[in-house]
């Protein structure tokens, strides 16, 4: 069974049709990433997978659950779902291992000194073990991505959506949270990330979607779209981000 | 670390900003000496004024009379001593009805929308009536709902002012709830929790730090308008100043009562200055500006 199944997708702005029919199905252990220029629905789609938008047509089945059912229990859904946003998104009132374990301690219900023990071990592991009592702002952005990170996988999420998580960052700090994401894929994570970092694309990724305007325009292995794209649009998007 | 020693010894300013430094010695050494004199200027111009108007004299005898103030002193702190219980008891009340007012009025979706224009109607309505008129009703108004039962003139005084001055914090809280970004909403609701628990653990705890000079504001405004429930027929400060005055014809004991009350409240203003000072500071960190 799919870890994630998209059919039909659409999400209207007003007038402005974002998303027009996405079918995408995700595997489990599968790494998907989606590239494709500034509008063309990259973040649309990974909000409407966290119920953040309401999709307009279509549905998105989680692990076998119609999850755009009114009667789903967005809370709860959510709760399966991992995100890392471009802007960490910490809760800066709260200490880093807080931050780690709220989810588990509030919505998990497990008990404060399991989850503490387990955030503990996460952040250690993430290099951040020093980190454990500090607020975020006493972090750099690479810490508190994996900071984000370590938040967003304290759960066991079923799926994890990494949407463009380093494009805020110092370009000294983006080789940090890619090996992080990369050691996430060993370890089995079901992921679906946009990014603009082709060669971390290529890298990582078992698939490569494209996206323009608000489609699926062309997707396949990172050999097929970066080696040799089908399609006019992936080329010229391809070409323009290479030579940046 | 010893390299680091080395280079922190070896740092010595180049005459250039030791020239700059010189500099800036002698400009703040001169606006020091400026201020103090234009200081001392008008105490002695506005003193002058004062002590040679005409009537000074039984100005002073009036508002200024020792002795008088002295007798009124015990009485005066006594009433004070309510002023404070109901200043407590008032507080509190108002910390819980503006929480639940600006919560009310953060709810979405339309099940909650009677709740949300009721809270709304009200947070208009006792920003708009004046503390006195409040007062006057609520003193009033529930006791003649039931005669037969009588509520000392201090709990309802404390009544009015709880009234009133949750409509203020309430929509203090709110604009510090609303000041907190979206994104920690979308962080929080993202994780799985529900809204009340969104906001209970992320946007009431970043919001209220937000708003805690203008929160401290309020509870300045509020310490002095506990003396307001003297109209009730409470024995506060005020109204042991007015008792005072009627046996004496002298006005000194508002003056004792008047000089009491800013003392209670100076404590919370150079708290609320030095906190307010404190904040701007952290979030000019990096400019001179």
């Amino acid at each position: 069974m799919s870890v994630l199944e998209l059919r039909g997708v659409h999400k209207l702005f007003g007038d402005n049709h974002v998303l027009r029919g996405i079918d995408l199905a995700i595997e489990p252990h599968e790494v998907v990433v989606v590239i494709g220029a500034s509008g063309s629905g990259k973040s649309t789609l990974m909000r409407t997978i966290n119920l953040i938008e309401r999709v307009d047509d279509g549905s998105i089945v989680l692990s076998g659950d119609d999850i755009t059912d009114p009667r789903a229990r967005v809370d709860e859904v959510r709760s399966r779902i991992g995100v890392v946003f471009q802007q960490f998104n910490l809760f800066p009132h709260m200490r880093v291992i807080d931050n780690v374990t709220l989810a588990a301690r509030e919505v998990h219900k497990v008990p404060a000194a399991e989850a503490r023990a387990k955030a503990e071990g996460l952040l250690t592991r993430f290099g951040l073990g020093e980190k454990v009592r500090e607020y975020p702002d006493r972090l750099s952005g690479g810490q508190q991505q994996r900071v984000a990170i370590a938040r967003a996988i304290m759960t066991d999420p079923e799926l994890l959506l990494l949407d463009e998580i380093t494009s805020a960052l110092d370009p000294m700090l983006v080789g940090e949270v890619l090996d992080l994401v990369r050691s996430l894929k060993e370890q089995g994570s079901t992921m679906l990330m946009a990014t603009h970092e082709m060669s971390f694309a290529r890298s990582v990724a078992d698939r490569v979607v494209f996206m323009h305007q608000g489609t699926i325009h062309e997707q396949g292995t990172p050999e097929q779209i970066f080696g040799s794209p089908q399609r006019q649009e992936t080329r010229d998007f391809l070409a323009r981000v290479s030579h940046r | 670390m010893t390299t680091d020693g080395a280079l922190g010894a070896a740092f010595e300013p180049s005459s250039l900003e030791l020239e700059r430094r010189a500099f800036r010695r002698r400009a703040s050494g001169r606006s020091v000496v400026v201020a103090l004199v234009s200081t001392v200027l008008f105490a002695v111009i506005a003193g002058t004024l004062v002590l040679t108007s005409p009537g000074w004299d039984s100005v002073r005898t009036t508002f200024f009379n020792l002795d008088i103030g002295t007798d009124a002193l015990p009485r005066i702190l006594k009433g004070l001593w309510l002023n404070v219980r109901v200043l407590f008891f008032a507080t509190i009340a108002v910390a819980v009805l503006g929480t639940l007012l600006a919560v009310l009025r953060s709810l979405r979706g339309a099940v909650f929308f009677p709740l949300r224009v009721l809270a709304a109607a009200y947070t208009d309505l006792f920003r708009g009536l004046p503390v006195l008129i409040v007062l006057y009703l609520v003193g009033f108004g529930i006791p003649a709902l039931n005669p037969t039962q009588r509520f000392p003139a201090a709990v309802l005084g404390t009544i009015g002012i709880a009234l009133c001055y949750s409509a203020y914090v309430a929509e203090v809280l709110r604009a510090g709830m609303e000041a907190v970004h979206p994104s920690q909403r979308v962080a929080a609701r993202s994780l799985g929790l529900s809204h009340a628990k969104t906001l209970r653990l992320v946007v009431i705890p970043q919001g209220l730090r937000k708003v805690v000079p203008a929160l401290m504001n309020d509870f300045v405004s509020m310490q002095k308008d506990v003396g307001l429930i003297s109209v009730l027929g409470a024995v506060d400060a005020i109204r042991a100043a007015q008792i005072a005055q009627a046996q004496t014809y002298n006005f000194t004991p508002y003056v004792v009562s008047g000089l009491l009350f800013v003392a209670l409240s100076f404590p919370m203003i150079r708290l609320t200055d030095y906190l307010s000072a404190r904040m701007a500071k952290r979030e000019q960190t990096g400019g001179t500006v």
